[in-house]
């Protein structure tokens, strides 16, 4: 299949599918450290995540018509705000649920897969009323848009390079939150031991909360980051949500640098197929390769041994 | 061992009739056949969701792939049946006569090897059982083997569901595609589009979801439906105890993928065509809230979860369309969060407590609650 390509073009598409594969990465990313937090650190399937993050990228889309609107002037700057308001919407809405369903099915992991999907389709149903069946795009900043030529083949877009860049701060800050902080300390406390955690006298219901809330808002910011690159529709987060779960088992759950690793390999590896087959064969082959990974080995890439 | 001599309780008897009375006799006699064929396209998902019972309410494994068994059976059974219906004399017109015309579309000039089983009828029915139940098998053998269980294995079979349709929407040559198999006509040369012939469907279809429903019923009262039991409740028990954990497990994934498949088949005779829409996540994930709505371990409840949302599915998509995923939503939550027994953990709490008082000069019984029980009362997890 290389046969028809010379070397300096097979390394131009590398190099660009390459990057097409990071800025796959970077939604991956974004998307699995949400559901890393809820789903590996608390154990809850939330098969909702993927409506907290639409739910941030029509946050996104409200404060891009608003500026247009009312403060023109600020428009190449909109987008700060808008990350910020949708991680506060998810992360508000991603509490009340908290609040509402999760804590009463805790001990009850496939219910909640369960419970978290009906909520998912009555989200969808939400935004079909609210926001109309089509898919809405925003406008992006003048400064996002082009792109920046490497050299005389390869050509980088302005709108992915802000989104990895993005996604390399978010983890930071989300890896300093989780292991340097002090809350981050409680909610580690919690997910090894709950009851010795409860009895040194952390509350653990309301670390319960925070850390949903969190997982729910980082979800939020993945929505806003992907109207960079995308357009939004009611149903665009049921697309990702296995992907993103397999992401998140793949990379060994509970384990950050896991999920990054294996959002790498999972994206590098369809991209760079994508180019070769059909988009519909790379996708089947790499979620084919996980599977059987998986089987051979379930506890993911990266397992975190915590005793039980 | 106490196991039950008899094979229906006395409450089970009652509800065996009623659904007999109804299946049988009422509807048949009530509806008009567009409903009856309605009805049962609704049935097809009771085959679904009676697996489900066994391995879902008594076995503890949850699968969101259910559909994709389905969909191995309804795609046997469309293969054979398009066959029949792009003989050399019907697609004459084509480039290529006697293929199926979404190949003939396709530029594919040659029957692919995997469907020329499909010319046999004997054959066909051998598949729609083996196809599912071998794939079943590998995927269970692969999982249950490692002590895959919970939460993972859920998430991979979904991910199964997933693949299945993206390949059967991208290989549009070999599958159909996205708009599926579609333009049946006979079976075994007999006009399967006639009222007439919808009409001996739906009893065929009754007699073999009665035939399952004995299968899964004597499955739950031998040693065997205990063992499954016993595997949710504490696994590494039953384990230290010398039993084979991951053999049972297999055998009730495979139990539940034989019915889906059969479920499947039907299905495609009762509506006349078969389509990816019905084997992806979306449709697997729906097949489990029949179950968990009719109560996720009764068998009858099953059957009688498929019908019921089914038809507010039908109703409720027909008069609102806006309302109904906000009502399906709604009744995932309130299904797990306030029943979780489901229809006949309602029955079992607030109905039958009334009537055994009614029959008061009886005593009240407490036969073969063994099963029922312990989910009511692992049921609030508080």
């Amino acid at each position: 299949m290389f046969g028809d390509y010379s070397l300096g073009d097979l390394g131009a598409i590398f190099a660009m599918q390459g990057f097409a594969g990071l800025i796959l990465f970077s939604v991956y990313v974004l998307m699995a450290l949400g559901l890393a937090i809820i789903f590996g650190q608390m154990g809850v399937i939330n098969m909702a995540h993927g409506e907290f993050m639409i739910l941030g990228a029509y946050v996104t889309w409200m404060t891009s018509n608003a500026f247009q609107q009312y403060l023109p002037s600020l428009f190449p700057g909109y987008f700060f705000v808008a990350m910020i308001l949708a991680f506060i919407a998810s992360g508000a809405l991603g509490m009340l649920v908290e609040w509402g369903l999760i804590r009463h099915l805790y001990k009850r992991p496939l219910d909640t897969l369960l419970a978290t999907w009906g909520l998912s389709l009555i989200l969808q149903q939400a935004y079909r009323s609210i926001f109309g069946a089509r898919e809405v795009g925003v406008d992006l900043p003048e400064w996002m848009m082009g792109s920046w030529q490497a050299t005389d083949t390869i050509q980088i877009p302005i709108n992915g390079m802000f989104v990895m860049a993005l996604t390399i701060l978010i983890t930071i800050a989300v890896s300093y939150v989780l292991f340097w902080s002090r809350w981050g300390r409680q909610v580690r406390a919690v997910v090894q031991n709950r009851v010795m955690a409860g009895a040194v006298g952390i509350n653990t219901e309301k670390v319960d909360r925070y850390t949903f809330g969190l997982g729910c808002g980082i979800a939020g910011v993945a929505g806003s980051a992907f109207t960079m690159i995308g357009s939004t529709g009611p149903t665009a987060g049921q697309l990702y949500i296995v992907d993103t779960f397999l992401v998140v088992v793949f990379g060994g759950a509970a384990s950050l640098f896991g999920t990054i690793a294996s959002a790498f390999t999972i994206s590098q590896t369809q991209s760079t197929l994508e180019f070769f087959l059909s988009g519909s064969m790379a996708k089947v082959i790499t979620l084919l390769a996980i599977v059987a990974i998986l089987m051979m080995r379930p506890q993911g890439l990266f397992a975190l041994k915590v005793r039980k | 061992m106490i196991i039950n001599s008899r094979f229906f309780d006395r409450s089970e008897l009652i509800g065996f009739i009623a659904l007999a009375l109804l299946l049988f006799i009422i509807l048949p006699l009530t509806l008009d056949i567009f409903r009856l064929n309605l009805v049962a396209k609704y049935l097809t998902y009771a085959f679904v969701a009676i697996g489900l019972v066994l391995c879902w309410g008594y076995g503890g494994i949850l699968s969101l792939g259910q559909g994709v068994f389905f969909g191995l059976g309804g795609y046997c059974m469309a293969m054979y049946l398009k066959l029949e219906a792009s003989s050399v004399a019907n697609t004459k017109i084509q480039s290529t006569p006697g293929i199926p015309d979404f190949m003939d579309w396709n530029q594919i000039t040659e029957l692919p090897m995997f469907w020329k089983p499909f010319h046999s009828f004997p054959l066909t029915l051998l598949a729609i059982i083996l196809v599912p139940g071998i794939f079943a098998f590998i995927i269970g053998a692969a999982m249950f083997k490692r002590r895959v269980g919970g939460v993972y294995f859920a998430i991979i079979t979904q991910a199964i569901a997933a693949i299945l349709t993206i390949l059967i929407v991208g290989q549009q040559g070999y599958t159909g595609g996205i708009n599926g198999i579609t333009d049946l006509r006979t079976l075994h040369g007999w006009d399967i589009r006639t009222d007439h012939a919808k009409f001996i469907l739906y009893f065929v279809e009754v007699l073999l979801l009665f035939g399952c429903i004995v299968v899964a019923q004597f499955i739950r009262l031998t040693k065997l439906g205990r063992i499954l039991v016993a595997m949710r409740e504490k696994e590494d028990r039953v384990r230290f105890s010398g039993y084979s954990v991951a053999n049972f497990k297999i055998f009730a994934f495979c139990v539940a993928a034989v019915f889906a498949a059969i479920g499947g088949a039907l299905f495609t005779l009762e509506v006349g065509f078969m389509s990816p829409s019905f084997v992806g996540i979306v449709p697997s994930i729906e097949m489990v809230i029949y179950t968990a709505v009719g109560g996720r371990m009764s068998i009858f409840g099953a059957v009688w979860g498929s019908l019921l949302v089914n038809f507010a599915k039908t109703s409720l998509s027909e008069s609102f369309p806006q309302l109904w995923l906000f009502g399906l939503g709604a009744l995932f939550i309130a299904v797990v969060l306030l029943f979780p027994g489901g229809l006949s953990g309602i029955w079992q709490d607030y109905v039958q407590p009334r009537i055994d008082r009614l029959i008061s000069s009886r005593k009240p019984k407490s036969g073969n609650g063994w099963a029922d029980k312990s989910v009511a009362d692992s049921a609030p997890a508080e």
